[in-house]
């Protein structure tokens, strides 16, 4: 096992390398002088050359990008364009939110979504599988966006029962930070929770007609001890899978969700930095993104040994 | 199964309680006393209000800085830091005093010290003082609260230059922060003005905050524009970053803040049916749209066919198609903004009514080839995005052919930069938008320079202009000064070296309970009350 833990974790470094170079590349190729951006519109082209110079966009390409691996692996990951804040301050600043919104998205999204797909596999046909089917087409087909509008009209404008916007740090007050949570985690989750139940729906019913569900139910076990020792022990590996990769719908749906609720996590980070062509921070949020999914599919890869004893590495 | 589902689950919980408690940062308490919550136009990152031109960035200024003199609400310069102010007879040594008890944020006194080096930093930058300081032969430090700026000839435009009330304003800042190079950004947030920024607590991309400064002393004047006693009336005010306008809109609907800059002219009709809300018109001068050429490329190169463009403008297309209601618009055709002293009509109806057959002899005459000229369309400022496509109609109409290309707005002001023609990555014409304080006169309407490579984008030269800015900048009669400037904008549209194209308005909204907010060019938050 921990020489499985050790050669993926050394994995990580070439994709770590091909991921830098691809955002390296990506961001000086597209068109956007930051330097523009930070001088402000009344500013002249002189005043623009004056700041591209310090902020060293006159050097080659090749050697940006020999400075910016350099400083990288000696753990310094630059300094904002625009924020005058070192990178790292600014990403241990903004971490909060999208931990807290990943955290809560990631909990209520499992705790609903696994027992309705094994509620609606184990009642196939039915009209409970029906509606947990279309709310699946649903929840993939309508963008979260459009979600967190119609949830903030209803809950918040109509039913003034949650706030509308805002980020309250959860040592700071508790329930308000627990009030500001709701709407953004359900938003997040309802694309999260359709993939999920689908998953989880078409792994048990595959487990359910496997022979040894058949020879359980023969010895005469109740259904229910059929379902949960027998049938969703078996389906886990491929829900964990998903779950995994879900991390990525995660990453990219907090992008949109904190802007929609004025969280001030990673994500909207992320956006600003995206208008404002931050490079430094553009990069870094990059990187972390890239590792925090490797590392997450590791530990993913590592529980199917829970689930599964046949799995050994 | 069971034992692994309860395992799976109360690990769930405990890592949610105990990532709650690793994330927790420890805030400082909540506010006390009267808060107001504002959102602006943009995200504040900058706060350096002389580096950058950023309109958030000036009005971070206006809270923790203050101004030798500032502009009231009929826009004439006043003095505010300063006490008293004396001119030599032959205008060439002006001679300030500062006013007793103006403190520093940090309990030192200002000293004229002070404010000289603040002013040297300022005319570094910005091109009014950059103006300004080619006529300053040298400043003098008379005693602590007074100094002297000794000219090289008398100069019209110091009061106004001093007093400019746009982007970049001459703050004064503390002699040691006003010393760092004008090209680096200060790192001190320490200044004399009547709020006080709270670094600890502010967190860019969050919210920036300031508490009222206790030991400001306020001019005994009534407040008017941005000029008389800064009176602050509440104890708080967090600027919160919240970017998307349909947020920032349920978001003082539900209460949640007090003030917006300004929403978007769409979402104004939802504003208007809530009753816990008003539209507030604090810059009753607005702004102005623009359309800007490339003088150095083909066919913007050549004089009669920027002229055939101009001819074939009409300001009411424009505004229809981006601001909508007419009570938020205006036809102007004056270049100095209508409800001004320079304010003068274009001849012959020009920008207001086109003739597309006078524009098409011209296009003839000058031998247009018909080649596409490049149009840069901007898609993420929702107020410019409409402009573009109107340009293309009208310039079709009068025979130009239009190759309009969207980008979002960062693209296109990098793109601007490049002289190069359009085959090459370069543009010929793009539009943007002045807050109108910034193009009161000749000298701050940076469209109006024509200096070539010193420019503003767009690059012309015309000596011609330039001699009557620096008549303008050098007469002292005002009225001479008003010649001069219909003088400048009567040459401006001649050789068609830009086009104003309407003059709108976007009111700001307040909660109901929330009043004083001043008539200004600039979202300021002293005098505004809390009930």
């Amino acid at each position: 096992m921990l020489d499985f833990i050790a050669r993926r974790l050394i994995a990580i470094i070439p994709v770590l390398a091909v991921v830098a170079i691809f955002v390296f590349l990506m961001l000086r190729l597209t068109p956007g002088d930051p330097a523009a951006v930070i001088a402000g519109d009344n500013a002249t082209s002189d005043q623009i050359a004056d700041i591209r110079a310090k902020l060293g966009l006159n050097e080659p390409i090749w050697t940006q990008f020999a400075i910016w691996i350099g400083d990288i692996l000696q753990g310094k990951f630059g300094e904002s364009y625009f924020f005058k804040k070192t990178v790292a301050e600014l990403i241990a600043q903004r971490v909060e939110p999208t931990l807290a919104l990943a955290l809560c998205t990631l909990a209520f999204a499992v705790c609903v979504s696994v027992p309705i797909g094994v509620m609606a596999a184990y009642r196939q046909g039915s009209l409970f599988d029906r509606v947990v089917m279309a709310f699946s087409v649903l929840g993939f087909s309508v963008p979260g966006f459009v979600i967190g509008y119609c949830l903030i009209y209803v809950f918040a404008i109509e039913l003034g029962w949650l706030p509308v916007q805002g980020y309250v740090r959860i040592g700071v007050n508790f329930w308000q930070f627990a009030e500001r949570m709701v709407l953004p985690s359900l938003t997040l989750s309802v694309g999260f929770i359709a993939l999920i139940s689908r998953i989880t729906r078409a792994s048990v019913l595959e487990v359910l007609n496997e022979d040894y569900i058949r020879t359980a139910r023969a010895k005469g076990l109740s259904n229910r001890v059929v379902l949960m020792r027998h049938a969703l022990r078996n389906a886990a590996v491929p829900i964990l899978t998903v779950i995994g990769l879900g991390i990525a719908i995660l990453i990219g749906g907090a992008v949109v969700t904190e802007s929609v609720f004025g969280l001030p996590g990673l994500g909207r980070l992320t956006v600003e930095a995206v208008l404002s062509r931050d490079f430094p921070t553009i990069q870094t949020v990059i990187l972390l993104f890239s590792v925090v999914y490797v590392v997450i599919n590791l530990l993913i890869d590592i529980s199917y040994t829970l689930f599964d004893p046949r799995i050994r590495y | 199964m069971k034992r692994v589902f309860r395992r799976t689950l109360a690990a769930m919980a405990a890592g949610t309680i105990l990532s709650g408690v690793i994330v927790a940062s420890t805030g400082p308490a909540m506010a006390q006393g009267k808060t107001l919550k504002f959102v602006q136009n943009g995200n504040l990152t900058i706060l350096d209000p002389i580096w950058t031109t950023a309109y958030v960035t000036r009005n971070h200024g206006y809270f923790i800085y203050d101004t030798l003199f500032a502009v009231d609400e009929n826009n004439a310069v006043k003095p505010q830091m300063v006490e008293k102010y004396e001119v030599s007879p032959d205008k060439t040594v002006w001679t300030f005093t500062l006013r007793d008890g103006l403190e520093w944020h940090d309990g030192k006194p200002v000293t004229a010290e002070d404010c000289i080096a603040s002013i040297k930093r300022w005319g570094a930058r910005d091109a009014m003082g950059q103006k300004l300081m080619d006529f300053v032969k040298e400043f003098k430090q008379v005693d602590g609260k007074t100094f002297q700026m000794v000219l090289k000839e008398p100069y019209g435009l110091v009061l106004d230059s001093l007093g400019k009330p746009s982007s970049q304003v001459p703050f004064m800042m503390p002699k040691k922060v006003a010393d760092t190079d004008p090209f680096k950004q200060i790192d001190s947030q320490i200044g004399s003005g009547p709020f006080i920024y709270q670094n600890t607590e502010s967190k860019p991309g969050e919210k920036h905050v300031y508490i009222k400064n206790p030991k400001y002393k306020p001019r005994s004047e009534p407040a008017s524009g941005l000029s008389g006693g800064k009176v602050v009336k509440v104890d708080r005010v967090e600027i919160i970053e919240m970017p998307d306008t349909q947020q920032q809109v349920n978001a003082i609907i539900a209460g949640e803040i007090d003030l917006i800059e300004q929403p978007p002219h769409d979402l104004i009709p939802v504003l208007k049916k809530d009753k816990g809300v008003k539209l507030v018109d604090w810059n009753p001068l607005g702004h102005q749209f623009i359309i800007r050429f490339n003088h150095l490329v083909k066919p913007f190169d050549n004089p009669k066919i920027r002229q055939a463009a101009l001819l074939a403008m009409r300001q009411e297309d424009y505004l229809k198609a981006t601001v909508g209601e007419p009570e938020f618009y205006k036809v102007c055709s004056a270049a100095f903004v209508c409800g001004t002293p320079n304010a003068f009509d274009a001849p012959n109806g020009l920008l207001v009514k086109p003739d597309f057959e006078k524009a098409k002899a011209l296009l003839k005459e000058a031998g247009y080839d018909g080649t596409p000229v490049v149009l840069m369309q901007s898609t993420t400022l929702p107020v410019l995005t409409n402009t573009a496509p109107v340009t293309k109609a009208l310039l079709e109409q009068a025979g130009f052919k239009v190759d309009m290309q969207s980008m979002d707005w960062q693209t296109l002001v990098t793109r601007r930069t490049k002289k190069e023609p359009p085959s090459q990555g370069g543009w010929n014409v793009f539009h943007t938008f002045s807050v109108a304080a910034d193009i009161l006169n000749p000298i701050s309407t940076s469209y109006m320079v024509a200096q070539g490579d010193k420019s503003w984008f767009g690059w012309p030269t015309d000596p011609v202009i330039e001699k009557l800015r620096d008549d303008y900048a050098k007469e002292t009669d005002p009225e001479k000064n008003k010649a001069l400037a219909k003088a400048v904008q009567d040459r401006a549209l001649e050789t068609a070296q830009y086009g104003w194209i309407g003059q709108w308005y976007g009111p700001g909204v307040a909660r109901a309970n929330v009043t004083g907010w001043l008539k200004a060019p600039v979202p300021v938050m002293w005098n505004i009350e809390k009930k």
